[in-house]
């Protein structure tokens, strides 16, 4: 039997790597008017959000703070704040 | 009677996607919200192949990977070339039925570098979907021009300054080029409308031949903007009539989308973009936003956007 070559990694394993530090702006999910569209889920780079029945929130250890969520959303119901570290 | 209305159905939780948080693309980057919604779209049967760019380098620094699904890297131009292999051995072990094989590049990787592999990979006819990830620059290495790089960019290889207002090439007509290798189905698709765009990659991946997807992905570190208006800037590149969705099949065109309604001046797309901020600097400038125009004219005359 030949070794096998140690070049290949598991799937999804940058899991470890919590991208959520490199945020300044957080967004916060109203859960007031949503209209589950999930717009946000689609439109979201990071893969973060999740969520069933109008209640949806991002994982804050992974989401970059990019505010495209925040901007597409079609009832306005998140918002992008400073986040206090 | 309340009983009786219709009730929707409640949606099912949102599940994980295929390629997982945890990758290192910036903040608000378009080509890794583009290649979430194909491989989604695309589902678990799927290989990968991805050339060398931003999209091989933020998803799998060794040793980690974002993908869900089986996913190689071999070079910067032969992404197409190893999809090939990889569907001619499925078909001698009898096991392509029910598998999709995508092949995936930057614009670099696809239309300057790997131009040639992609060609091969067309004429063969291999049952392959070639995503073209076009953010219309070498942005891993710094932002550099490429062969798709439009007109008048300020890029670090075509710097605009006082003799000069960056890219003097116009951009590579891509999709033509494809199309003309008389394949099933090639189109253009952009992060701006992502419905369209999961739609196109379901089409794609039915055809029993080569397909290519153009799609434009903006990159807010390339192009110089908030990283929220990433999905706007990609709509606006459509509604502006300077990256056209077009369809083809067999070579000819088979669907475009109109823009009748929505048809706006080509500065609501510039105005957004630094690297465009010259433009707007001084009159000469100004002049060479009609040539700008000029080719937003040409393409929807051409494909008859209006």
């Amino acid at each position: 039997m030949s070794k096998p070559i140690l070049i290949t990694v598991g799937p999804g394993t940058s899991k470890v790597n919590k991208t959520g530090a490199w945020r300044t702006l957080m967004p916060v999910f109203k859960h007031d008017k949503c209209n589950d569209c999930r717009i946000c889920v689609t439109v979201c780079p990071d893969a973060c959000i999740f969520g069933q029945n109008n209640v949806y929130n991002a994982n804050l250890d992974y989401c970059k703070g990019c505010g495209i969520c925040a901007h597409e959303c079609p009832v306005d119901d998140i918002e992008m704040v400073l986040e206090a570290k | 009677m309340a009983e009786t209305t219709k009730k929707r159905k409640p949606k099912p939780p949102v599940t994980e996607s295929l390629l997982t948080s945890g990758h290192r693309a910036c903040a608000g980057c378009g080509e890794s919200l583009g290649a979430k919604l194909v491989i989604d779209a695309a589902g678990p049967n799927t290989i990968v192949t991805t050339c060398t760019g931003c999209l091989e380098v933020f998803s799998t620094p060794y040793p980690e990977s974002a993908w869900r699904v089986p996913w190689i890297h071999s070079l910067f131009e032969n992404s197409s070339a190893v999809a090939a292999g990889v569907e001619a051995g499925l078909k001698a072990l009898g096991k392509k039925e029910g598998i999709n094989v995508i092949a995936q590049g930057g614009d670099g990787g696809t239309a300057d570098i790997g131009i040639g592999c992609l060609s091969g990979m067309l004429e063969r006819n291999h049952e392959v979907l070639y995503v073209c990830y076009d953010n219309e620059a070498y942005m891993n290495t710094g932002v550099q021009r490429s062969g798709l790089t439009p007109f008048d960019t300020h890029t670090t290889t075509s710097p605009s300054g006082k003799k000069s207002f960056g890219n003097q090439h116009p951009k590579k007509p891509l999709l033509e080029i494809v199309a003309a290798h008389n394949i099933p189905y090639a189109t253009s698709a952009t992060v701006g409308y992502p419905a369209d765009l999961q739609l196109k990659v379901k089409k794609a991946l039915k055809e029993k031949g080569a397909t290519f997807i153009h799609l434009h992905v903006p990159c807010p570190l390339g192009w110089v903007y908030n990283t929220e208006l990433t999905i706007e800037i990609a709509r606006l590149a459509v509604q502006t009539g300077l990256f056209p969705l077009v369809e083809f099949k067999w070579g000819k065109v088979t669907r475009v989308r109109k823009i009748t309604r929505e048809r706006k001046p080509v500065e609501e797309y510039l105005k957004h973009q630094g690297r465009y901020r010259h433009l707007f600097a001084s009159e000469e400038g100004k002049k060479e936003i009609k040539k700008i125009q000029a080719i937003a004219d040409a393409n929807i005359e051409k494909y008859g956007l209006v």
